[in-house]
Parts: structure tokens; C-alpha cells; sequence
């Protein structure tokens, strides 16, 4: 199992590589640098900038620089914010994001799998098609709009939670974005979760269970329900990565300092170094999270070993 | 067994399921009994609802099925009892093992898990206790080394032991009648006899009742005390088994008495020409290994073999799953790459690629086990059959070729005007059929049979026989015939080779082997499959 990791962490390293040497080239494709701004600073500024930052360089030079850093731990200065490094602002907004991805997904998980549950346990009733309009409204009313309207009816009109803002990380603060990014991820789960469970429930093991009078707990929980997890888990860790690294939607609309705004703003304004930082984040955050799915993986199935 | 006293009996069941085309109607009002200790089986074909009336009186009918009727266990209607009143019987009074021995159990969990629940939400004995009992159980069934097996997952056994798990879970309580669905049809003959075995001494020794629920006469003629036969929901004919077997009153009773396959195959003259040789054929597959992952495995599934196939003769490649027959065969047609010689009339086709077979093929056909799955539900059947005709005959019309498909749909007994229609409009016996035409209508010289008549009903079965010996007869035809089952492949073949984990154990003419089988292996297969004596004789 160790070994595994290990060959796994191993072929990390080359993913990575061509993640960012795509991303890098490609973000100097796009027309522009960061400081053509529209304003339009006079040419001797901005050739300072350009030396001051190595912009000035050969391309490859640059990309070699920046490797070079990147090998030290080092994100290099963010262009439009000249007061933080990209490090400093990860270490300030990814805690922050992390804790309402985590909360989203955690709350998605454990909804969406009981509603799932109990839509495919009755199966063509009533609360089978409840779960399913639920799951239907969830993914496809987008956040944009559910956001505002949790402000409206929570914040404005019951005087419930606070409209917006971070208040330090005060729980109350926390449920409206929490609520808007669990939604749809909700919808998913559920719907996932009925299918893999109306499968499982008609496996012949199932049969077996009941056939040795066993206990409808024991036959939907501890049978049913661990063999309909599988694809939850795989589910996990993509949703994982996108959900821990910030969205910008929640965190616009409720003002929220996380890092999902980061990577909009700065490839809108061509801040080189914060969008690399971005994409060296998110791959991480993927890698890791696939890595955790797999040797979940075997952890609840015992027919996948790994050495 | 006439002292003892009825314990279960199924009154005017009905069974129906509700479908997309309407209601249908699978069991249409039977009736049944079982006496304590007893054998009784039920037997019936594909579809005869045998299944379906034990699902029903145990409540593990689909969520689409109803049934109605009574199920008197002892006196109370198990149709009528509330579900945990219901899980009181199940698994305690009346257990039930499946046919399917590789999904049966739940792959999640131990063996010893899954032992020990049973016994204890019956019993409500402590965890160890429960263990201990399990061992018991697993000791009873015959499990080596049962305080390791109890760690270990499905996975990691056998079919035929995993079917022994089942019947110790079944057991684990002390079940008054062990239904018994299909038990063995899922395994080798050698494993199924061993099952056969274990379940009589078992009875025996516990005295409970078993309900076998079975296709095959040869397990009802081995096992049972009474018979019920089915048909289309009904039962058609009942009575003690060995009076049905010497005198069966019903026609369908007949028919399928009588649907073992029969007569032999006489040897092509001895100057036939070879049609297909291979020396020394080699066939191996590496498992695992790649990128970081250290070596692969070699896995030798045919391990030289040489097969000489004239013209007209029929060679019966014989062996139990994992054998290598399959791979040889597919081998033998270079569908798989292979060491050795392979020479097609005067032709070394031993490394002739995809492109130089391509003309061949035409030569060589194949028909595979599983008429569900090898016909593409997508096309219409006269597609199906003539698509093999746009690559060697790419000369013809659209008119000739639908001429040859009605030539051939005719030659294998199908109406010529179903060839419009879609697969899934057709039973399994008529898509093999089909298979059959679609290898027949290229005029091969060899056809590859691999297990074409396992997945049928016996009756089918014999049909499907007589009719390739007719395609034989007419065109001259060789046949590789790959079958684990020996009463189709003495029907069937001249010359036989026993394989056992891709080797060969013994091979010559079909009458020799069988009459003074030579190695041990085809011994134990032959004792498995053709011997009729009684494992249990009861009073």
C-alpha cells in the first residue's frame, strides 16, 4: 500500500510538470501582459515593470526562472497586487475556501446519500419522485440565482443570517454561501446515490440477505448501502478539488475574501504569476484528492488491493 | 418416508409480474407439498416458472411481482405473515441457496462476517459463540483450513466454494427444508457432483427437507424422492421420481425425457484431408506489470498442443472452465496470437496478420456460447447474417445476398420472413439459429463450435445438435466442438481431447474414451457426468 502511494506521488511529479509548462506558455499566448492596462502607463514605467519582474527576458528564460522558484516553494510576487505575494494570498484565502468547500461537500455527502437512499427505496412513489424534482431544481437552477435569493429571503426579509461578508469566519456567516455551493453538489449525490443503490438493492447478494431473514437494516445499510457507495466516492474526489479551491461566484456575491476569485480576476488581468499559482494549486488539490478516492477505493472494497 | 408429516405446502399460487406489455402471469395456480426430509424437486425449462414459485413463497419475488394463494409452513401462510414475522422463518426455518455462487455472496464483506450474522440474529449468541459456530459450519461443508477462510472475501474462493459458504449459511440454522434454486448449474461437473454429494450427506445427517429446483433430469434422477414437472406456469405431471422416470404419463414429460442428446458420429475415412493442423500450439498471457509495477505474470492457458482436424470429422475438445479449450480455439483461428505452427489446408498460417487472414476467414468460422450477446441487438437478423457476405463476396447485389439469406435462414429451420426482425424478438434456441446461418451462409469448410448449446434448454439443445450433424452431413463440414458437456459432445464429436489446465490429459476416438476413459482426470469427469447410481437411497 505504501509502495503504492509512493509510485503514485512518484508520477505526480511529471503531471504536474506538464500542467504548469502548458499553463505557462499558454497564459503568454493570450494577447496582453499585466501591465497593459487601458489607462496606458508611459513607456519608461513600464519598461522598469518589465525589467523589475524579468518580463523583459526571453521567453524561455522566464519559464525557467519561474521553475526555478517554483522548486523553492516560491509563487513570485502577484503583478496586480504589488503589496502580496501569490503565497500570501493563498495563505490567506485557501483556509478560507477550504473550510466552505469542506463544509459544502460534507453536507452534499451526507444529504444527498440519505435522500438517494430513500428515493430508491421507494422506487416509483411519492418520495422517489420528490427526491428526484429536488435533485432536478438543484443542478439546474445555477448559483447566481439561488445565492441572491438566500440574501433576500434569510438576510433581508427574515433577518436570519448576515447578508454577506466573512465576520472572521462566524459560523452564522458561513450558512448562506455553505448552502449555495451544497445545492447542487446535493442534487448530484442524490441522483447518484439512487442509481447505484436501485442496482445494488437487486444484486443477488441482496437476495441472499433476505433470504436469511435478515433485518431490512442490515440488508439496506450494511449490505446495500456500502456496495452503492462506489461511485459517490469517485464523485468525491473531482467535486473535492473544485469545491476546496474556491468558487467565484459564492465568493462575489457574498463578499467573501476566499482564492475561487484569484483565478478570474488574474487571468482577466494577465497576472501571470497568480494564475500559475492558481492551476499549481487546483492540480495539487486534484492529485491529492484522486490519490484519497483510490485508497478509499480499497478501503470499502476489498477486492481492490494495490501492490 | 411415509410416516412424515407435510410441512410445507403451496396452495393455488399465483405469480404475476406487472410489465410494460401488461400484466403476466409466470405461476398460474400450483400446488405443492413438501413432507419433513424428503427430496422433491421441481423441474421445468427456461421460463416454466420454477424459480418464481420458491421466490414467491419466500417473498424475494422482483418489486414488480405479486403473489397470490397460500404458502402454509406448518400452518401459517408465509404469503400472509408481517416481515419481521417473516424474517423469523427465513434463514431459520426455510433457508435458500442460489444459482448464481459468484455474486451470491456479498463481496464487501468476510465469509466469517457473513456466517456469523445469520446465526446470530437467529440465535442471539454472543460473538464468539457465533464464531465458533461458523467454524462448525464451515468445518461441515468441508472448507480447508476453515480458521483462515474466515477472513477471507468471496473473492478470493472458488465457485464451488463459495457455493459451499452458501450452503453453510443456509445450514447455519438448522432449516427444516433447504430450498435449493439451480445449485450446481453454474459449475463444472466435477464441483457440481461434489455439491450434489455434500448436500445428500448433509441431508443425511440433519434431516432436513430439500426443494431442488433444477433443469437437469440427470440431478432429479440422483436426487430426488418426488418430482414436480413444469411448464409454463403449471404443473403438468407429479409423482415419485422413480416412477416417472420409468413411466412418464405427460408428452412434455417425455420430451424432455427423451431430449438427451443421442446417437454418434462416425470417423471421417481414414484418407481425409487435414483441413486444419496446429503443432505445438502455445498461448500465453502476461497479467499485470507496466510502468513501476515490476514484472508480469506468465500465464500459460494453452501449453503445446497439437490437433490434427480432417475433413467431415468432428473433434470434441472437452474440459471444465479455465482449461484452455476456448483459448485454443480461438487460437487455432488466429484470433489470438500464439507460438507453434498452424497450417489451414497446405497453408502455414502460423504469422499471417489480420490483413493476410482476411480472405481465409471465410474458411474458418466461428459460432460463440451466448445467443444473447453475441448477436448485435442494432441490426435486423438478414443484416446480421449477410454482413460477412459484403467482405468475401463483395461481387453480389443487394438482391442476391438477401437471396442467400433466406437460403440460409431456411437451412436452419427459421422462417426466411423473419429476416426483417431484430434479435431480441427471438428465443435463445433461434438465436443460435441465427448464429448458426450467419457462420453457415459463407460455405466455411471449418467451424469453430464454442459451447454452442450451454446456455439452452435441454430440449433446444438436441435440436440445435441435430441440426449442425445435418449442416455437417450435407457440406462436409469439420467442427472443433468446445463443450464442457459430455452427453452433447459424445452426440456430437468422432475424436475427443480432454484438456485440463492447458494441457492435454487424453485424447482419441469418442467410443474409446468413453467406454475406457485412460487418465484419472477423465475418469472423475466421466464418473461426474454420466454415472446415474443414487447418492442417496431413501427408504
Amino acid at each position: 500500500m505504501l509502495r503504492y502511494v509512493f509510485r503514485r506521488l512518484l508520477t505526480a511529479i511529471p503531471t504536474l510538470f506538464v500542467i504548469v509548462t502548458t499553463a505557462f506558455f499558454l497564459i503568454r499566448v493570450a494577447p496582453g501582459g499585466p501591465f497593459n492596462q487601458e489607462r496606458g502607463l508611459s513607456p519608461e514605467i513600464k519598461a522598469n515593470l518589465d525589467a523589475q519582474f524579468g518580463l523583459g527576458d526571453p521567453l524561455w528564460l522566464q519559464y525557467v526562472h519561474y521553475l526555478g522558484n517554483l522548486l523553492r516553494g516560491n509563487f513570485g510576487p502577484s503583478y496586480n497586487m504589488p503589496d502580496f505575494t501569490v503565497g500570501e494570498l493563498f495563505a490567506k484565502g485557501l483556509p478560507i475556501s477550504v473550510q466552505l468547500g469542506a463544509s459544502a461537500l460534507i453536507l452534499a455527502l451526507l444529504l444527498g446519500s440519505v435522500l438517494g437512499t430513500i428515493a430508491a427505496l421507494n422506487q416509483n412513489k411519492l418520495a422517489d419522485y420528490s427526491v428526484i424534482a429536488l435533485a432536478t431544481a438543484g443542478s439546474t437552477i445555477p448559483t447566481f440565482v439561488i445565492a441572491p435569493v438566500i440574501q433576500l429571503l434569510f438576510g433581508l426579509t427574515w433577518k436570519l443570517l448576515p447578508i454577506g461578508g466573512w465576520g472572521d469566519g462566524a459560523l452564522i456567516n458561513k450558512i448562506g454561501p455553505v448552502l449555495t455551493l451544497a445545492l447542487p453538489q446535493i442534487a448530484i449525490v442524490a441522483r447518484l446515490m439512487r442509481g447505484s443503490m436501485i442496482e445494488s438493492l437487486r444484486s443477488h447478494h441482496i437476495r441472499t440477505a433476505r433470504a436469511l431473514g435478515l433485518s431490512d437494516w442490515s440488508v439496506v445499510v450494511k449490505h446495500a448501502l456500502r456496495g452503492a457507495i462506489l461511485p459517490i466516492v469517485s464523485f468525491t474526489g473531482p467535486a473535492a478539488a473544485a469545491l476546496l479551491t474556491g468558487s467565484v461566484i459564492v465568493e462575489t456575491i457574498f463578499s467573501i475574501p476566499g482564492v475561487g476569485r484569484h483565478f478570474v480576476v488574474a487571468a482577466l488581468n494577465r497576472d501571470y504569476t497568480l494564475v500559475m499559482g492558481t492551476v499549481v494549486v487546483i492540480a495539487l488539490f486534484t492529485i491529492i484528492f484522486n490519490l484519497i478516492v483510490d485508497l478509499m477505493y480499497a478501503v470499502v472494497d476489498p477486492r481492490v488491493r494495490y501492490d | 418416508m411415509a410416516a412424515s408429516e407435510t410441512i410445507l405446502s403451496v396452495k393455488d399460487l399465483r405469480v404475476r409480474f406487472r410489465t410494460l406489455d401488461g400484466a403476466v402471469e409466470a405461476v398460474k395456480g400450483i400446488n405443492i407439498h413438501v413432507k419433513s426430509g424428503e427430496t422433491v424437486a421441481v423441474v421445468g425449462e427456461s421460463g416454466s416458472g420454477k424459480s418464481q414459485t420458491m421466490m414467491a413463497a419466500m417473498s424475494l419475488l422482483a418489486s414488480n411481482g405479486e403473489a397470490s394463494g397460500a404458502v402454509d409452513y406448518r400452518g401459517r401462510n408465509l404469503l400472509a405473515l408481517s416481515k419481521s414475522e417473516l424474517n423469523k422463518v427465513r434463514g431459520r426455518k426455510i433457508s435458500m441457496i442460489f444459482q448464481e455462487p459468484m455474486t451470491s455472496l456479498d463481496p464487501l464483506y468476510s465469509i466469517g462476517n457473513q456466517l456469523i450474522e445469520p446465526i446470530r440474529r437467529h440465535r442471539g449468541l454472543n460473538a464468539a459463540e457465533a464464531r465458533e459456530e461458523a467454524l462448525k459450519l464451515l468445518r461441515l461443508v468441508q472448507i480447508p483450513d476453515p480458521e483462515r477462510r474466515m477472513k477471507s472475501y468471496p473473492h478470493e474462493m472458488s465457485g464451488g466454494q463459495r457455493q459451499r459458504v452458501m450452503i453453510a449459511m443456509a445450514l447455519a440454522n438448522d432449516p427444516d427444508i433447504l430450498i435449493a434454486d439451480e445449485p450446481t448449474t453454474a459449475l463444472d461437473v466435477t464441483i457440481q457432483a461434489q455439491i450434489l454429494m455434500l448436500l445428500a450427506e448433509l441431508q443425511r445427517k440433519l434431516g432436513m427437507a430439500i426443494v431442488f429446483i433444477t433443469h437437469d433430469l440427470g440431478i432429479v434422477r440422483r436426487f430426488a424422492d418426488r418430482v414436480y414437472v413444469m411448464r409454463y406456469g403449471e404443473v403438468v405431471e407429479e409423482g415419485e421420481a422413480e416412477a416417472i422416470f420409468a413411466n412418464p404419463q405427460h408428452a412434455y414429460t417425455k420430451m424432455l425425457l427423451a431430449a438427451e442428446p443421442t446417437g454418434t458420429k462416425a470417423p471421417p475415412p481414414p484418407n481425409a484431408p487435414v483441413l486444419l493442423e496446429g503443432r505445438n500450439v502455445e498461448v500465453t498471457f502476461k497479467i499485470g506489470g507496466g510502468f513501476l509495477a515490476g514484472e508480469p505474470l506468465l500465464l500459460r492457458a494453452v501449453d503445446r498442443i497439437s490437433i490434427r482436424l480432417k475433413r467431415n470429422q468432428t473433434i470434441g475438445i472437452v474440459g471444465e472452465s479455465g482449461s484452455g479449450k476456448s483459448t485454443l480455439g480461438r487460437a487455432l483461428l488466429r484470433l489470438l496470437p500464439s507460438d507453434g505452427v498452424i497450417r489451414l489446408g497446405d497453408r502455414d498460417i502460423s504469422s499471417a496478420d489480420r490483413q493476410a487472414m482476411r480472405p481465409l476467414r471465410r474458411e474458418l468460422q466461428l459460432v460463440f456460447q451466448d445467443p444473447f450477446g453475441s448477436l448485435s441487438p442494432r441490426m435486423t437478423i438478414g443484416q446480421v447474417i449477410t454482413e460477412g457476405l459484403l467482405v468475401h463476396e463483395p461481387a453480389l447485389s443487394g438482391k442476391q445476398r438477401d437471396q442467400r439469406a433466406v437460403e440460409a435462414l431456411r437451412e436452419v429451420g427459421l422462417d426466411p420472413n423473419a429476416r426483417n426482425r431484430y434479435p431480441h424478438e427471438f428465443s435463445g434456441g433461434q438465436r443460435q439459429r441465427i448464429a448458426i446461418a450467419r457462420a453457415m451462409i459463407l460455405k466455411p469448410k471449418v467451424v469453430v463450435l464454442d459451447e454452442p448449446t450451454s446456455a439452452l434448454d435441454r430440449s433446444v439443445q438436441k435440436q440445435i445438435v441435430e441440426l449442425l450433424r445435418k449442416l455437417q452431413a450435407d457440406h462436409e463440414l469439420s467442427y472443433l466442438f468446445i463443450s464442457h458437456d459430455l452427453a452433447v459432445v459424445r452426440a456430437m464429436a468422432d475424436y475427443i481431447i480432454v484438456m485440463k489446465q492447458g494441457k492435454i490429459v487424453e485424447e482419441g476416438p469418442t467410443e474409446a474414451i468413453f467406454s475406457d476413459p485412460q487418465a484419472a482426470y477423465t475418469q472423475t469427469l466421466m464418473n461426474a457426468a454420466i454415472d446415474v447410481t443414487r447418492f442417496r437411497l431413501s427408504a
